[in-house]
């Protein structure tokens, strides 16, 4: 069954087209990787299938739900986390994990519970009563990855989660994406790094708003002749006309 | 509903860790009360007199001694000529001049009328005309002390009483005015700076994805302003009332009443600001922009009636008029509330406005 459906998706800002005609599915459970450089329109994509950006053409549904007309419907089964660090700074690490929760319907017991639960996991008992802005920006990113789930989404986006992290913690980061999709979570992730994308069922690679190759790691490896996902990028971006920013 | 409660914990949380927020909540009241009466002051004092006494008999030297003893003017010299007292009009020693006449005392006596000369400097349009006329009224009283003139007799009649502020205090006029205009302070600039904060931060964006619909978003910004806008009320009738004595002849829960539909107004206001900027300093700017309009035009330091005509106009779309009018209405006049049904009407009409105004604005994508 698909989670993620879209055909001619399409958004333009004024005569520019940040996302050109892209057309594809994503299954239940999957951890789908979406690739491409800066300003490949990777994210503006994602925002629209979260129902934060309203498409200029085309069609797309996510969890069932159309994303023109049933856009609060689709908030209700999805995770998101931004680029931008979004949990609030100013706020210690169980309020913010008791604000989500609260705005999710989670009931006050299950708000306790759920929020020992997660500092547990993250190994973040010790730091319960901290401010979010005290953390250093790994725990961050995993805090905010475990809020984003925190109602146990279908589908959970992630935008560059593991920009500016380091290896260990991204290793860290990566397993929590797993334990996730095992619980059946659906994973639509974007990322830089080249190894993660290893990691993914399937990967899609966008260059200058087009999806130009769609397939798991291991037939792209195949079809492009290539040793790893790093060489297959470079075959692909090296077509790019878009530069950086 | 419950959402509501945990998107409020949030607000009140941040509020209370704000470094500035708390501080500012105190200070402001009691900077602006205490301090901006004395400053915001009509009255004219220290008003430099030139004299010209080409008399020099012991009554200009009385008239003298009684204009300067008012308390109102200074003497800044005394000249032999009026062209020389001219003179320090034009380098800005003197405001007004005022000229006895020759044989000044001998035609009083004699035919009981004499002429005075007052002359002003006018580039301070309120300084000269409001000095002139301070002057002319202590010569009239000077004129009717002293009896044996039969002028007195002839202009007398005139009695003027002041309703309501019986001693023409223009603290009594100004505090409440201030205090509408506290709380158009918390209202407007606050709430316009508060969402737009959550947009530099990006944590908005973590809303949005969020099923909270944006009228409960908003909700939650608007109540806790509404909240530090009404105890700022409280301690700004403190200060009214320990400092100036000041207490509404009228009910102070009018007073609430028109404070709470107002701080819905013009948290509203801040928020519709707020929703449609980008950045901090365009939401600031344009908060500072419609504040100065609102407070030249709501009667709070020049009447409304004299006003030109479309710029009375103009104050019938203003909330803080209204709410200046009923302070002080309500604080000196002790209307009632059947006397200000219209204002109450039209500051729910604003609230309604631009709450709608806010939630229009407001994007969710």
């Amino acid at each position: 069954m698909n989670v993620i459906e879209t055909d001619k998706l399409t958004k333009c800002f004024g005569t520019f087209t940040a996302v050109d005609h892209i057309s594809f599915t994503v299954g239940e459970g999957e951890i789908f990787g979406f690739l491409g450089a800066n300003g490949a329109g990777k994210t503006t994509a994602m925002r629209m299938l979260c129902g934060l950006s309203t498409p200029t053409s085309g069609t797309g549904k996510v969890a069932g739900f159309d994303i023109y007309k049933e856009t609060e419907q689709i908030k209700r089964h999805i995770g998101y986390m931004s680029q931008k660090f979004s949990l609030y700074g100013d706020l210690k690490v169980w309020e913010n994990i008791r604000l989500y929760g609260g705005i999710y319907g989670l009931s006050e017991k299950q708000l306790k519970a759920k929020t020992d639960e997660l500092l547990r996991v993250l190994d973040l008992e010790n730091e319960r009563n901290t401010l979010v802005d005290a953390l250093p920006l790994g725990w961050k990113q995993k805090l905010a990855f475990s809020v984003a789930i925190i109602h146990e989404p279908r589908i959970v986006f992630l935008d560059e989660p593991t920009g500016g992290v380091d290896p260990v913690t991204r290793r860290q980061f990566w397993e929590l994406i797993y334990q996730a999709a095992e619980r059946g979570i659906t994973v639509f992730v974007t990322t830089h790094y080249m190894d993660e994308a290893e990691y993914c069922n399937r990967v899609s690679i966008m260059v200058d708003g087009k999806i130009e190759a769609l397939d798991s790691p291991s037939a792209l490896k195949s079809s492009f002749k290539a040793g790893n996902m790093n060489e297959v990028f470079h075959a692909l971006a090296r077509g790019a006309r878009r530069v950086d920013n | 509903m419950r959402m509501l409660k945990y998107l409020l914990e949030k607000e009140f949380k941040q509020i209370k860790r704000d470094r500035f927020l708390p501080r500012i909540i105190f200070l402001l009241p009691v900077i602006q009360l205490v301090i901006l009466p004395f400053a915001a002051n009509f009255e004219m004092r220290n008003i430099n007199l030139s004299i010209v006494d080409n008399d020099h008999t012991v009554l200009s030297r009385r008239l003298t001694d009684k204009v300067l003893s008012s308390g109102y003017f200074r003497l800044a010299d005394v000249s032999p000529r009026y062209d020389e007292a001219l003179v320090s009009i034009e380098s800005n020693a003197a405001d007004i001049i005022l000229e006895i006449p020759s044989r000044f005392e001998e035609r009083l006596g004699r035919e009981g009328t004499a002429e005075l000369l007052i002359a002003a400097n006018a580039v301070n349009g309120t300084k000269g005309g409001i000095g002139s006329s301070y002057l002319a009224s202590i010569i009239q009283d000077f004129n009717q002390e002293k009896s044996l003139s039969p002028i007195s007799a002839q202009e007398g009649g005139i009695r003027v009483t002041n309703l309501f502020n019986p001693h023409l205090n223009y603290k009594n006029y100004m505090v409440p005015g201030i205090m509408a205009f506290l709380l158009t302070l918390i209202g407007g600039f606050l709430s316009a700076l508060n969402i737009v904060s959550e947009k530099e931060k990006g944590t908005i964006e973590q809303i949005n994805v969020t099923p909270v619909p944006k009228a409960l978003f908003l909700l939650s910004k608007l109540i806790p302003f509404w909240v530090i806008g009404l105890i700022l009320l409280t301690i700004g009738a403190c200060i009214a009332w320990l400092v100036y004595g000041l207490l509404p002849v009228g009910n102070m829960g009018i007073i609430y009443l028109f404070a709470a539909v107002y701080l819905m107004a013009f948290t509203g206001f801040g928020l519709a600001i707020s929703s449609v900027s980008s950045t901090q300093q365009q939401a600031m700017f344009t908060a500072f922009f419609f504040m100065i309009i609102f407070v030249l035009l709501s009667g709070m330091f020049t009447p409304v009636s004299s006003m030109p005509v479309w710029a009375q106009e103009l104050t019938r779309v203003n909330p803080l008029r209204y709410l200046v009018e009923v302070m002080r209405m309500v604080y000196l006049k002790g209307s009632t509330l059947s006397d200000l049904t219209g204002h109450f009407i039209a500051v729910c009409l604003f609230a309604l406005f631009f709450n709608v105004l806010a939630i229009v604005s407001y994007k969710k994508r």
